[in-house]
């Protein structure tokens, strides 16, 4: 059936190109009917290469389908259509076909064949995704999404380069294992590891998302690391310096996490931990790790979606995001509240929600792999996430001390969006077989058995022990409006800094210098004026025309005379 | 109006409720530790009560280490405001564009 052959971004831009023709009720039809059927005709696509075709000699594969990029392409699709359900109130075309472009190019980067295709989405994915930042309109957003669109682009950029040195070392452009054996190796590894945020490389994440539009965090948060994700599971699997990065990547952001007053910023860090996990699996590489990763980035869609929804309700309501002028929400929004606390127990990974059943399996993958270090940070990283993520984001927001402000609910469609993940959360948790049945490897894995529920138990009510306890105690870091330094100050504060006395020097001594030559071509012309000056002193002498006419005549006449001799 | 409803946070009583309700659940699974015969994987494991040790001297010494790198990395919340950019006439054009999606009764993002 030719139907089949369509990749699924397809009808994303065509939607994109209706969204931005369209208004009001048509628009938000369509939107919301494509995802659909776009689901519906990826559930029906068998296995294999569906379009593929000659470009300039390279062989390009535009939809290709496998176990692997099929578990993506169902996340997205979902993760669109909670998205553009969440989002169905807003009246700003920029965004709303910047978003439906942004999920296509998402959909056309899992389902490329090649490295060229990937490229491709890769960029595409940073050029529409930036509008969902400046369509905040402010300055900060501004200046995040200029900062975005640099780091983004600089990836794609080294994918490119990666990309002909493959070329020229393989001979073919097909992105499979690729492996860190080769500058080829290490150029794409980097570009995808500038997208997944290692360390490092992370801050674009805290920098951009919590900067975006309500609406636009919540599609941002689901596909660029996701893809990120998808490319390093597809290319490098097992390599094992992906456990130690995975492993600093789940530890770093929580301390920031706890520290952090913008609760939208608290969700990026805590984000950056939760790819952390699914790094780590990426890197132990066997098929119950691989099943772990990818099936937490399914779930970590989900949940963080989830979280950023009910934050961005909180923002979207009181225009408010920070966790010192925040608190006792809970009384007048009560149904976020709860949708909040179940994204909460998600991503702590607490049994019967879906955090449970994936991050266990890249626990389990560490142990029996012998990565126990691993397993014990990743263990202190589980404590962690419950305790920003679990406790802090609700408690800050909605309990904690009352703020005073008092509002409502959001509209309909926002509730109903985080209704659809907050039941996707439970439902996974509850019946993980369904998820399980469309990973890649068939693990025969069972979470649910009593050494681990009682040991995650234990951990989680122990950690949320140590939460009351500290606060209590009066040791819980007060939150204060501020800004906390991360590494994103060496480009924004030190290169400036230090680019800015750099080149005052250089200014300096090249005024230093210039001044000197000007001098000493002064002093030479004042030498070859004096030199002038007495010159025609001598032959001028008070009668400057006279003279000059006299020796005219001199001229002339002996000319004249030499002509007539010869 | 709504200021003066009571809510189930607003009496002490409940909070404390909440607590012992989060103390005697400790306490079941501390027990529970006894119980359930566990199968484990890693010696440490094995420890009696390692689970729970662990996940609270893990967020204490958490917590503690971030409020100390706090010390040093703490700033005020303006101190990225005007990176060596002048945003003011940017902010300017912002605005006006703004006024202009309006204009043409497009409506601007309702967010924020």
């Amino acid at each position: 059936m030719w139907m089949l052959e369509i990749p699924p971004f397809v009808p994303f831009f065509i939607s994109a190109l209706i969204a931005l023709a369209t208004r009001g009720l048509l628009r938000a039809v369509i939107m919301t009917i494509i995802p659909v059927i776009s689901m519906l005709q990826l559930w029906m696509v068998p296995e294999g290469i569906h379009l593929q075709f000659t470009f300039l000699s390279f062989e390009l594969i535009l939809y290709r389908v496998d176990k692997l990029s099929l578990m993506f392409g169902y996340i997205f699709h979902i993760a669109a259509f909670i998205a553009i359900i969440y989002s169905l109130h807003v009246r700003d075309t920029s965004q709303q076909v910047a978003a439906m472009m942004y999920a296509g190019s998402g959909l056309g980067a899992v389902f490329a064949g090649d490295l060229i295709t990937l490229f491709v989405f890769w960029e595409l994915l940073a050029f529409t995704s930036v509008f969902l930042i400046l369509a905040r309109r402010t300055r900060r957003a501004y200046a995040a999404a200029m900062r975005y669109l640099i780091i983004q682009v600089l990836s794609g950029v080294l994918l490119l380069i990666g990309a002909v040195f493959y070329l020229a070392d393989n001979a073919t452009l097909e992105f499979a294992y690729l492996g860190l054996d080769g500058i080829a190796g290490w150029l794409i590894f980097i570009a995808f590891g500038i997208k997944c945020a290692f360390p490092l490389a992370h801050n674009w994440l805290t920098d951009a998302y919590p900067e975006a539009t309500v609406t636009g965090t919540v599609f941002l948060s689901a596909f660029t690391t996701k893809v990120a994700v998808y490319a390093l599971a597809r290319g490098y699997p097992g390599t094992e310096l992906l456990v130690y990065i995975g492993a600093v990547m789940t530890c770093f952001p929580i301390f920031f996490a706890v520290i952090e007053n913008d609760l939208r910023r608290v969700l990026a860090y805590s984000l950056i931990n939760q790819l952390g996990f699914m790094v780590v699996g990426i890197g132990i590489g066997t098929a119950l790790a691989i099943n772990g990763a990818v099936s937490h980035a399914f779930n970590d869609v989900i949940f963080k979606g989830l979280l950023f929804m009910s934050m961005g309700a909180v923002l979207h309501k009181t225009g408010r995001i920070n966790a010192s002028d925040l608190g006792g929400l809970y009384k007048s929004m009560p149904k976020t509240t709860v949708l909040c606390m179940v994204g909460a127990a998600s991503i702590s990974a607490f049994p019967l929600f879906n955090g449970f059943v994936s991050k266990s399996m890249v626990m389990s993958a560490a142990l029996e792999n012998g990565y126990d270090w691993i397993w014990l940070i990743l263990l202190f990283a589980s404590a962690g996430v419950f305790h920003h993520a679990g406790i802090k984001i609700p408690y800050f927001a909605f309990f904690a001390h009352d703020s005073g402000i008092r509002t409502s609910d959001p509209s309909n469609n926002m509730i109903m969006a985080m209704l659809i993940a907050a039941g996707l959360c439970i439902a996974i948790g509850i019946y993980p077989a369904a998820l399980y049945s469309l990973l890649p490897y068939d693990t025969g894995y069972n979470p649910y058995d009593a050494t681990h529920v009682l040991a995650q138990t234990q951990l989680l009510f122990f950690s949320a022990l140590a939460f009351v306890w500290l606060n209590l105690r009066g040791m819980y870091p007060p939150e204060r409006p501020s800004t906390n330094l991360d590494f994103d100050w060496v480009y924004r504060r030190l290169f400036p800094t230090m680019l800015r006395s750099i080149f005052a020097t250089i200014w300096k001594l090249d005024k230093r210098f210039r001044q000197r030559a000007i001098n000493k071509i002064e002093s030479h012309f004042v030498f070859m004026s004096k030199k002038y000056s007495q010159l025609t002193e001598l032959l001028l002498r008070g009668y400057p025309l006279g003279s000059m006419v006299l020796w005219l005549v001199v001229v002339l006449s002996c000319y004249l005379f030499l002509s007539v001799i010869y | 109006m709504e200021s003066k409803k009571k809510h189930i946070f607003d009496e002490v009583k409940n909070v404390k409720r909440l607590l012992n309700c989060l103390y005697v659940c400790c306490a079941l699974l501390l027990i529970l530790d006894f119980v359930i015969h566990r199968h484990v994987s890693h010696h440490w494991e094995r420890l009696w009560a390692f689970y729970p040790i662990y996940g609270f001297l893990g967020c204490v010494v958490l917590v503690l280490v971030a409020s100390w790198i706090r010390r040093f990395l703490m700033r005020g919340q303006d101190y990225y405001d005007g990176e060596g950019i002048d945003y003011k006439e940017k902010d300017k054009e912002v605005g006006q564009s703004l006024s202009h999606v309006r204009g043409k009764g497009e409506g601007h993002d309702v967010d924020a």
